[in-house]
């Protein structure tokens, strides 16, 4: 392929957790001038936005943004995937780049989440004067909770045990570890909602929410903006030495979706997808797992985070359990996973996550990540998945430009 | 004896109460909503597939919050009913990790969830312990 490589120029992330004062717009623009300026340009240069925003319900958000942060009458997207909005974002902005319609794109997820609660499944219907059957199933009442659940807490910690039958060895407490280490990562991280070392106990103890999930191994539902600016590798050759310096290369940009696989309408297949995005990436990028220094991986849940191990291919087929209890995942092993302090800590601001991850690998790349820096780290992923589903990897390198 | 209709299109009442999927007729992929297509192959045939009502508990949660109307603790699970998944509830068990195993075999069980105005008793299904 010819097409020119991408880069990420400027990228910002607001603090995550809980903004009283500030609204959706607000929040997005501050990410997207610190963006901006982080990459040393303006809206004026921006050739396209891509954007995205799942509960504020207030409109196109891309033009929004634009109504407060600059009208230029550049094409805007306006981009809904679920989980990997973000990511969708950011690679709507990458392929205009590609494609050679943009020297620059601009990429925004926005999210006004604190006080949410949980985000369950379908609600009951009214109890009828008479039996009425309505939606696919044809059901005469709603079916979360009568037919299994749709509440996500429950499918994910069904999508973690279904890992443990099929392989064996991860339960309650393996599972409340992935928490324990994420929330231990979270204290050096300024900008996560939460940045309190819990222990086991704390973490086992808690309110139970979907068995084996309890409140601190489910995201955390926070505000929370994160932008990047993207740029082609020809039009930063004639920036600063100092701009070419920090851009960080977008090595592999893969989004997929679910393949049909048998069960995957009754419970949701997270992996398939996972798998097929991450082989792709590692493809495109020429890179293995083994060249990974750090991971940020979609911990939605902690039976989430265990799966993943497997589906990015950071350990043998069916060793993800082994995997965590070998140290690789913590911040001190080979593979250090959520060092940012994941969804579980940092916060889940929905369409922010799939950019606020990306911001996190360019953090370490480019030597800025203070405390919690990953000393010499050169390459990362970073995956988001939004059930229904859609998977974004990005894998990101420092420049050798 | 009151009137009574399945909770969900896909539950067959009567003496040998079971399952029914939509099976596609070319590949065999099997599905318990109203289709347009098959999501495996696009073919637009299907069959009546009668399910296995004995299965296995795949994967489970207990959920401890959920819509109101619902009473909670509950059990989720995923049953493979000889090759077919099926979602439902374990019932006739205590929701609990002690009673409820990965692994566990299951047996299709229905039960009424409810009266309408009209005296018809709407009659639903989950997996008890088959052991
Ligand atoms: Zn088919």
């Amino acid at each position: 392929m010819s097409a020119e490589n991408v880069y990420i120029l400027g990228i910002n992330m607001t603090k995550f957790g809980k903004h009283k004062e500030l609204d959706t717009l607000d929040l997005a623009c501050e990410a997207t001038f610190a963006a901006l300026e982080d990459g040393g340009v303006t809206m004026e240069d921006m050739g396209i936005i891509a954007a995205g925003n799942l509960m504020g319900g207030a409109g196109p958000i891309a033009q929004m943004i634009q109504k407060q942060a600059g009208q230029t009458g550049i094409p805007a997207y306006n981009v809904s995937n679920a989980c990997a909005t973000g990511a969708t974002a950011l690679r709507v902005a990458c392929m205009s780049v590609k494609a050679g319609e943009s020297d620059f794109g601009l990429a925004v997820g926005v999210e006004k989440l604190a006080g949410a609660g949980l985000l369950a499944g379908g609600s009951r219907a009214k109890d009828g004067e008479a039996w009425q059957r309505s939606g696919r199933y044809g059901a005469v009442a709603a079916v979360d909770g009568r037919i299994g659940t749709e509440t996500m807490p429950g499918v994910f910690a069904q999508i973690g045990m279904e890992y443990g039958h099929r392989y064996g060895g991860a339960n309650f407490e393996l599972f409340a570890q992935i928490s324990e280490k994420n929330h231990g990562h979270s204290t050096l991280n300024p900008l996560a909602a939460y940045t309190k070392k819990m222990t086991l106990e704390e973490i086992m103890g808690d309110l139970m929410i979907a068995y084996p999930n309890t409140r601190p191994m489910c995201s955390a539902n926070c505000d929370g903006a994160a932008a990047a600016v993207v740029v082609s590798e020809s039009k930063l050759k004639t920036l600063s030495l100092e701009q070419q310096r920090r851009a960080i290369k977008i090595s592999a940009s893969i989004l997929t979706s679910d393949p049909f696989e048998e069960a995957c309408q009754v419970l949701p297949d997270v992996n398939t997808l996972t798998r097929n995005a991450a082989k792709q990436a590692y493809e495109q990028a020429g890179v293995g797992p083994e060249d990974l220094d750090l991971v940020e991986l979609h911990d939605c849940f902690a039976t989430a985070e265990l799966v993943h191990y497997d589906n990015l291919m950071l350990c043998e087929e069916g060793g993800a359990v082994d995997f965590f209890k070998s140290g690789a995942p913590f911040r001190d092993g080979s593979t250090p996973v959520n060092v940012s302090g994941g969804l579980q800590s940092k916060g889940h601001p929905i369409a922010a996550t799939g950019i606020a991850n990306i911001w996190e690998i360019c953090h370490h790349l480019r030597g800025e990540a203070g405390p919690r820096q990953i000393e010499g780290a050169k390459v990362g992923l970073a995956h988001v998945i939004g059930l229904a589903s859609a998977c974004g990897v990005h894998i990101l390198e420092k420049s050798s430009l | 004896m009151a009137e009574q209709i399945p909770f969900v299109e896909y539950l067959v009442l009567g003496d040998d109460p079971h399952l029914v999927a939509h099976e596609c007729t070319a590949c065999g992929a099997r599905f318990f909503d109203r289709r347009n297509a098959c999501a495996s192959c696009s073919g637009t045939e299907f069959k009546q597939a009668k399910v296995a009502t004995q299965g296995v508990v795949r994967s489970f949660t207990i959920v401890a919050f959920a819509a109101p109307g619902i009473d909670v603790p509950y059990v989720s699970a995923i049953i493979d009913c000889d090759g077919t998944s099926v979602r439902a509830n374990v019932v006739n068990t205590p929701a609990d990790p002690e009673n409820v195993k990965l692994g566990m075999p299951v047996r299709l069980t229905t039960f009424p969830i409810g009266t309408d105005s009209e005296g018809v008793e709407a009659v639903n299904f989950g997996f008890e312990p088959a052991a």
